[in-house]
């Protein structure tokens, strides 16, 4: 979608799972971000997750059953907004794989085709400006692998930080490399996962940022989860609950 | 091999301090050397696009394109010889050399002699192989195997080489002299160049149209195990035919560009025949034996066959970070790295390699640098899904090797709550609520090996969405 598209009234809000269960306030403050620019969002209560451990562990059937679901609960034609960038890479991306010789690919590709990520929602289609009203502040970001190399929108989740005018950020110098999360890679591989995830911690910590800004959950889980493992003192916050926080009235 | 032999390569790997540190030196240098070659995205893109094509159509063709490649090298007096197995490629090189009653040889590198163990296999034989490629002369002196594709000694740091040539070459002094240890190198080689009866060398790329065998090197001894004695053998697998000479240049150019961010490489051997009549030099005789090993098995899946694009350039391999962080001997295989994870599974067996494709966090790095776009992540999950397999028409071998009832059932369950809303969220309260109480068993344990505890937060989004009256559908 180009910078033209005109701005719907009402879009889909997928939590994904992991906001669901553990980042609940980065969600609201996704929507209500949303909602600010007189956008109505609807949360169907039926979602879950978008299928992509099962698929990534190599289970496609189980993959397909719940990413089938979310496909019947995301009936409307309008947008999907997404806070994550993995999750919407998978329904981007992967649902037409998923489903290929499905007799559901046509719906699968159609909802395929509303996916957005959250922060290329609100930079490319609703165009937000937005007015910082917090304390000077140094942050960092990270880049999950996913939002950078299947959604490319690194981009659109700099501009919002950037748009902020009290807040300083500083770039890692590995922000290429991956965190080492990769759902349940942490788990079959914890010594490989737990190499990755301290050097991207040390790498955080050179900055001498007190916040990293990240726009997926997994990769901040396994982050602030690794550095508070350590005792460092930096937390983590999704990127929707930091600019909420930072820009919202009272 | 099995999961915990893998596992306990990769904690001995993890924890030397300073192998780490040279493959974190030596990756992080090969990538800005990459970037430096490739600076114009759109023109990557476009030559990525074509290296892409150059190999699709390539293998679309190959049965017919292997018989205009033994036809044209025929024709040019260059034998072909055809081995379905290493043992069988193994002897016919072993005959070759005997038929000369050759006892030395000098080789090039060749990944594909490492997946014969061509050297031990000679050896036993009485045949003495000494490797010529600078970083193959090292780990050879050492008793090693490649832990690189490109730079088999990349594990090794100056001062460590410093030890293995004082140690293991007779008479050398210990220095760290990069110019007095490439002289000690050469002035051993130079010997066996000259004593050798056979030279042995790999392929990068055959053409079909012209029967020439393409070879692309950096330090001459390419060029000198296939001119200087007096038979040239050469090794390939059979997923190295192109099509016609025109391919070359895009190829060499995404092969050398990703390999060591050059332009072009030193030496680039076109060989087409054995001397002429008149030619003062050349060997007499040019072999060719080419290698299956696996490879019509994965080519006949329309999927995995896209494995067989690689041009074996070891771009993958820096820049991935599981690679980084490991280096290749702990992957157990002959092909370390991305392409190994996908490769060795496929040419040894899931039941064998397969923990392989489960060491990858999908992140994408190395399809996002792959010069002809293999899509190495679709291909781990693809491997993944066949470990489980029962379909009776998978190609895979060894698929279908894990039957984790655990696992099997774990997703079953993950699948039936994800489908089951209601469920789902009275499930997810219950975590909610009692979550912290969780014995750290099983994923868990293994998760806060490294991290803290994840803390479910006491209400789902879906129930603050209800109590804050936010809008459902």
């Amino acid at each position: 979608m180009t910078q033209e598209s005109p701005k719907p009234s009402k879009v889909y809000f997928f939590s994904t799972c992991l906001i669901d269960a553990f980042y609940p306030d980065a969600g609201l403050a996704a929507i209500r971000l949303i909602e600010r620019e007189g956008v109505r969002v609807a949360f169907p209560s039926g979602q879950s997750c978008c299928g992509q451990p099962a698929y990534n562990s190599g289970f496609p059937a189980e993959a397909r059953a719940v990413a089938r679901r979310q496909i019947q609960a995301f009936r409307e034609d309008i947008p999907i907004v997404v806070p994550s960038g993995s999750c919407a890479g998978m329904m981007k991306h992967h649902y037409p794989k998923l489903f290929a010789g499905e007799n559901d690919l046509p719906q699968a590709q159609a909802f395929s085709g509303r996916v957005f990520e959250w922060s290329e929602f609100m930079v490319q289609v609703l165009g937000v400006r937005l007015e910082d009203r917090g304390a000077p502040l140094r942050v960092t970001w990270h880049s999950s692998c996913h939002a950078m190399r299947e959604m490319q929108v690194i981009g659109h989740s700099k501009d919002l930080i950037r748009q902020l005018r009290n807040v300083e950020l500083v770039e890692l110098a590995h922000e290429h490399e991956c965190c080492g999360f990769g759902g349940t890679f942490a788990v079959k591989h914890p010594a490989i996962s737990g190499a990755l995830v301290n050097d991207k911690v040390d790498d955080i910590q050179r900055t001498g940022a007190a916040r990293v800004i990240a726009g997926d959950c997994g990769c901040l889980m396994n982050i602030t989860g690794a550095a508070a493992h350590r005792g460092l003192p930096f937390t983590g916050q999704h990127l929707a609950e930091f600019i909420w926080e930072r820009t919202h009235d009272g | 091999m099995t999961a915990d032999r893998f596992e306990t390569d990769v904690d001995r790997a993890l924890a030397d301090a300073q192998l780490r540190k040279n493959f974190a030196f030596a990756m992080g240098s090969f990538i800005l050397k990459r970037k430096a070659v490739f600076s114009d995205a759109a023109e990557t893109e476009r030559l990525r696009t074509l290296g892409n094509a150059i190999k699709q159509s390539a293998l679309s063709r190959l049965p017919e394109l292997l018989e205009q490649l033994e036809a044209s090298c025929t024709r040019n007096g260059i034998r072909v010889h055809w081995a379905e197995t290493p043992a069988v490629a193994n002897r016919i090189v072993l005959e070759v050399i005997e038929s000369h009653a050759g006892t030395r040889v000098v080789k090039g590198k060749s990944m594909v002699s490492e997946e014969m163990h061509l050297n031990a296999f000679l050896a036993t034989h009485g045949i003495e192989a000494i490797e010529t490629d600078l970083g193959e002369f090292i780990i050879q002196l050492n008793g090693e195997t490649p832990s690189h594709i490109i730079v088999p000694a990349i594990h090794k740091n100056k001062a460590q080489i410093s030890k293995i040539f004082h140690e293991k070459v007779p008479g050398a002094p210990y220095t760290e002299d990069v110019a007095e240890l490439t002289a000690i190198a050469r002035r051993t080689l130079r010997r066996r160049f000259q004593e050798a009866t056979v030279g042995v060398s790999g392929v990068n790329f055959a053409v079909a149209e012209t029967g020439t065998l393409c070879l692309v090197e950096n330090e001459g001894n390419g060029r000198m195990c296939t001119t200087l004695p007096s038979v040239h053998i050469a090794v390939m697998g059979l997923e190295k035919v192109v099509e016609t000479l025109e391919d070359l240049p895009p190829l060499l150019r995404l092969l050398t560009g990703s390999a060591t961010g050059q332009l072009v490489t030193t030496y680039v051997n076109l060989i087409t025949s054995p001397r002429r009549e008149g030619e003062k030099d050349g060997p007499q005789e040019v072999h060719l034996v080419i290698l299956d090993n696996g490879r019509s098995r994965i080519y006949a899946d329309p999927e995995l066959r896209q494995t067989l694009q690689c041009v074996r350039c070891g771009t993958c391999l820096n820049h991935c970070p599981v690679y980084t962080r490991i280096g290749g001997h702990a992957y157990g295989f002959v092909y370390p790295g991305p392409i190994g994870k996908i490769l060795n599974p496929q040419v040894e067996g899931l039941d064998k390699a397969g923990p392989l494709a489960t060491a990858s966090s999908l992140c994408g790095a190395c399809e996002e640098v792959c010069p002809v776009k293999i899509p190495i992540p679709a291909l781990l999950r693809r491997l993944r899904n066949e470990s489980y397999s029962t379909a009776p028409d998978s190609a895979v071998l060894g698929h279908g090797c894990r039957q984790n009832l655990t696992e099997r059932l774990a997703w079953k369950g993950w699948a039936f709550l994800n489908t089951h809303p209601r469920l789902n969220r009275w499930v997810t309260a219950l975590l909610g609520a009692f979550g912290e109480y969780l014995p750290p068993a099983g994923p868990l344990e293994r998760w806060m090996r490294y991290r803290t505890e994840p803390m479910f937060a006491p209400k789902s989004l879906h129930r603050r969405i209800k109590e804050e009256g936010l809008t459902d559908e």
